[in-house]
């Protein structure tokens, strides 16, 4: 999910309490806590114990090795909750976690171009356990009791903390291109409207649209490139979930959780495009995790 | 010195991303060796039983989701109707006109339907609805076998009047009341000798499934559903009539309960029930005395799945009564897990749950039974699987995704549901054949033990239906015809001769006096070897099916130690030198 600075100066860290990667540490704690104690949505601490540590251990030694400093963690401490909500694995089994963890935080190092890593680290983790450990991962199966209540709570909270980390305009641009297509695909398709308007109100979602898609780290420098690529990720899910519609065998395992990955095929991409157009440039902006 | 720390770096990312492929291909569970399996030979049709369930037509306004709202109603329960010694098997079918089937057992490995004869077949009649399943119990103590079918529709009480025929006593027993079951068990809750009917509610009570008045009718969570219909206590006032006790007892769940199982959980001498409930938690309520029931904490209200069926077993012969639920997985999209809890209420105060390997994940589980298949002293496990086997090249996985993360109010409504079509949902999928081994965990031996249909199982009851000392098998499938595994020990080969020489049983059948005469409820331990094995009468278990009344212990080469009856009365009976690979009838002292 987003992703908190690994480079940033001297003093966010000291200006903490108006740093927006902390209102967002605050909100996934937030739907930790409270889908834990309404829902039991974890299924089980040793699943937030293994990401978390890992994701943090992985953190930790990875920058002091690579880059000769220890990294802050709030990034690790996304990353685990984020990878805890989101993997449910088969069988009660624990290394998904451990290695997606791993995996998770490694990808920061592993996969850069130009010092930046391309994919939102939690991103790549769950589309690569779901496209190749599809025997023993699925995405969110616990629906934190399809409870508007609950849900309301986080999009409001979510909404407000997007706005102060100004993200709003990507999950706006998101939410808005996921209405269209769903009417689009409603039309094209013919199943009832509100069939393809659904997802889009559940917990998947939620973390989807609050802290993946708008990891500052993995997005485009300006923010109408930011836009574009949300909605070319919108539509890539759309393709996705057409596929899904008309049975397409072959893309079977990307329409089990179309949106992380459109966000993992095209959000690299972008970054990848972005980072090639801005060459020369000085990189100060600040950058999540 | 950075470049080679970096390839360090990128060496271990490649290698945990190839661990994952490589624990990923070994997801699918352990194996058994073929010395140590089981075998079944399918032999349905040889046996004179083609029975085939017909799946419900419903109210056009649902018509996009019948297949899916409709794929219930095939079940199988097992009775000795006739009191001959040799068990006899009742079918349920689902459709206005259909015919359920009571397949009286002939004794020389056959069967043969006597359902119209006998006034308990053609009971799928519009303004009545359909079977959804069936229990047996001796209500009014006659020494006869009576009938509950349970309907979505009027659930109907038939008396058994001994001459191969049977009396719709519904209108006065004070049990027509319209419910949308698929599940009912009979327990003695207050022990006063009469068996009295727990019934649970899957949809709600107020849906006639054929003049829908709203489409209003689905579950409003997939996790915490509690619209659903109401389940129903009836106490057994010993006239013939039945009065509900269900908010007084503390009983009347509305979560979409499939299928409840009752025994004594907490070992305070009175049974409790087990349910297991689509969309929710499962619930375990605790009987103090006969004058209500109270909601267990026992580590179930937060471990929300889609419960399906309780089978109850002593997993590791501790002397307790252990619980398997079946529940949904499906590659990629969902992994909830089947359910084996051990039972640790008198210790611990909660069951632990315990499901590893191939018997957590077993595709989209129905029905499941404990039972000892090879005689080896362990109890097995036979799990149904499969939803909906239609059309092969088309999935309703994906759409049925997109409103499974919805907000409740929007799934509620039937209409706003993607048209299934011809598609399938987890479809042809094969039974799970699970061989205790103990401590060495369950093993699936399904493909050895000749278990390789993929048909949609949905009730699976054991019982020894040939006399032979050893448990058969007996599936009914949705839409689908019938399946009786019949168990041939092992094959001919010398060393299997071998084993099974030294793969002795016992078999009990209890006749309760001042208990109901079914003693159902009534509690057996058995000493097998160093451990002691925990068995309770049924009274209807699994996902609409009831096993067998008699009892059947597999003892391998251990001694059998004493036998001990723990009667629904309070009477305990204890029993030391009983012959083995031969079958008692033990009366309750009076």
């Amino acid at each position: 999910m987003t992703t908190a600075p690994t480079q940033a100066p001297a003093r966010s860290f000291v200006a903490t309490a108006i740093d927006p990667k902390y209102l967002i540490v605050f909100l996934i704690t937030l739907v930790l806590v409270v889908g834990e104690a309404r829902y039991s949505i974890l299924g089980g601490y040793q699943r937030l114990a293994t990401t978390l540590g890992v994701c943090v251990a992985t953190e930790l030694l990875l920058s002091w090795w690579l880059r000769g400093r220890v990294a802050n963690v709030a990034s690790a401490y996304i990353t685990g909750i984020s990878l805890a909500l989101l993997i449910k694995p088969q069988a009660n089994i624990l290394w998904p976690f451990a290695l997606g963890g791993f995996i998770a935080i490694a990808s920061k190092y592993v996969l850069t171009y130009r010092g930046r890593h391309l994919w939102n680290p939690s991103n790549f983790a769950i589309a690569l356990l779901v496209l190749v450990a599809s025997d023993s991962v699925a995405i969110l199966s616990h629906q934190w009791g399809n409870d508007l209540g609950t849900n309301l709570v986080i999009w409001a909270f979510g909404l407000v903390i997007a706005w102060r980390a100004r993200v709003l305009h990507v999950t706006l641009t998101y939410v808005a291109c996921f209405i269209v297509f769903a009417v689009l695909r409603h039309f094209i398709v013919g199943g009832p409207l509100f069939a393809e308007l659904a997802p889009i109100t559940g917990p998947m979602y939620q973390l989807f649209v609050f802290f993946m898609v708008t990891d500052p780290r993995t997005t485009v420098s300006t923010r109408g490139g930011r836009m574009i690529v949300v909605a070319i990720v919108a539509l890539a899910e759309t393709l996705i979930r057409l596929a899904g519609d008309y049975q397409i065998d072959l893309l079977r395992p990307f329409y089990v959780s179309p949106p992380i990955l459109a966000l993992a095929m095209v959000g690299p991409v972008a970054m990848f495009l972005d980072l090639r157009r801005t060459v020369g440039r000085s990189d100060s902006r600040t950058v999540g995790a | 010195m950075r470049s080679w720390r970096r390839f360090i770096v990128i060496a271990v990312f490649a290698a945990a991303i190839v661990a994952v492929v490589v624990l990923n291909a070994g997801a699918t569970g352990g194996v058994a060796s073929a010395s140590e399996s089981i075998h079944l030979s399918e032999v349905a049709h040889a046996s004179g039983i083609d029975f085939v369930h017909q799946s419900p037509t419903l109210d056009p306004q649902v018509a996009h989701i019948a297949p899916h709202i409709g794929a219930l109603g095939a079940c199988v329960s097992v009775v000795d109707v006739n009191n001959d010694g040799w068990p006899d098997l009742y079918f349920t079918t689902s459709r206005f006109g259909a015919s359920n089937a009571l397949y009286l057992n002939q004794k020389d490995g056959t069967f043969r339907d006597i359902a119209a004869a006998a006034g308990v077949g053609a009971i799928n009649r519009a303004g009545e609805g359909v079977s959804m399943g069936a229990v047996w119990g001796d209500y009014d103590n006659d020494g006869l076998e009576d009938l509950l079918v349970y309907k979505w529709g009027y659930p109907q009480l038939f008396h058994n009047l001994g001459n191969g025929r049977f009396e719709d006593v519904t209108a006065q027993s004070g049990l027509r009341t319209w419910m949308n079951s698929n599940g009912a068990v009979w327990l003695d809750f207050d022990r006063d000798g009469l068996l009295d009917l727990y019934i649970t509610g899957y949809f709600r009570s107020d849906i006639d499934f054929w003049h829908l008045k709203t489409t209003r009718i689905m579950q409003s969570s997939w996790d915490f559903a509690s619209n659903g219909g109401k389940n129903l206590l009836f106490k057994n006032l010993g006239n013939g009539r039945f009065k509900d006790v269900t908010d007084s007892m503390g009983v009347g769940s509305t979560r979409w309960t499939l299928a409840a199982a009752a025994a004594d959980f907490n070992d305070d001498g009175w049974p409790d029930l087990y349910l297991a409930n689509d969309y929710g938690p499962e619930e375990l309520f605790l009987n103090h005395e006969g004058k209500r029931f109270e909601l267990a904490r026992s580590g179930l209200e937060d471990d929300s799945k889609s419960g399906m069926a309780v089978a109850v077993g002593d997993v590791y012969n501790r002397g307790e009564h252990d619980v398997f639920v079946t529940n949904i997985s499906e590659k990629g999209f969902l992994f909830q897990g089947n359910n084996l809890r051990l039972n640790f209420l008198k210790q611990l105060g909660h069951f632990k749950e315990v499901t590893t390997g191939v018997a957590a994940d077993a595709g989209w589980a129905w029905g499941a039974q404990f039972g000892d298949l090879n005689n080896d002293g362990l109890l097995d496990l036979f799990v149904a699987n499969g939803f909906i086997s239609a059309d092969s090249g088309r999935d309703y996985w994906y759409a049925m995704s997109k409103i499974a993360g919805a907000q409740g109010n929007i799934f509620e409504d039937a209409k706003n549901w993607p048209p299934i079509g011809t598609a399938s949902l987890s479809g042809y999928e094969r039974s799970r054949v699970l061989l205790n081994r103990g401590q060495a965990g369950l093993v699936d031996v399904a493909q050895e033990a000749g278990v390789t249909d993929l048909l949609d199982g949905r009730a699976v009851a054991m019982a020894d239906l040939f006399n032979s000392g050893l448990l058969d098998v007996v599936i009914a499938n949705e839409r689908s015809r019938a399946l009786l595994y019949r168990n041939t020990a092992s094959p001919p080969d010398p060393l299997s001769h071998r084993e099974r020489e030294n793969a002795h049983w016992v078999e009990l059948k209890l006749v309760g006096t001042r208990s109901n005469r079914s003693a159902i409820g009534a509690e057996v331990t058995t000493e097998i070897g160093p451990g002691r094995q925990r068995q309770v009468v049924d009274g209807g278990s699994g996902f609409c099916s009831q096993n067998d009344r008699r009892l059947h212990f597999g003892l391998g080469d251990q001694r059998l130690g004493s036998v001990t009856i723990r009667w629904p009365s309070g009477e305990t009976q204890v029993l030391n030198g009983l012959g083995i690979d031969q079958l008692h009838v033990i009366t309750e002292p009076k």
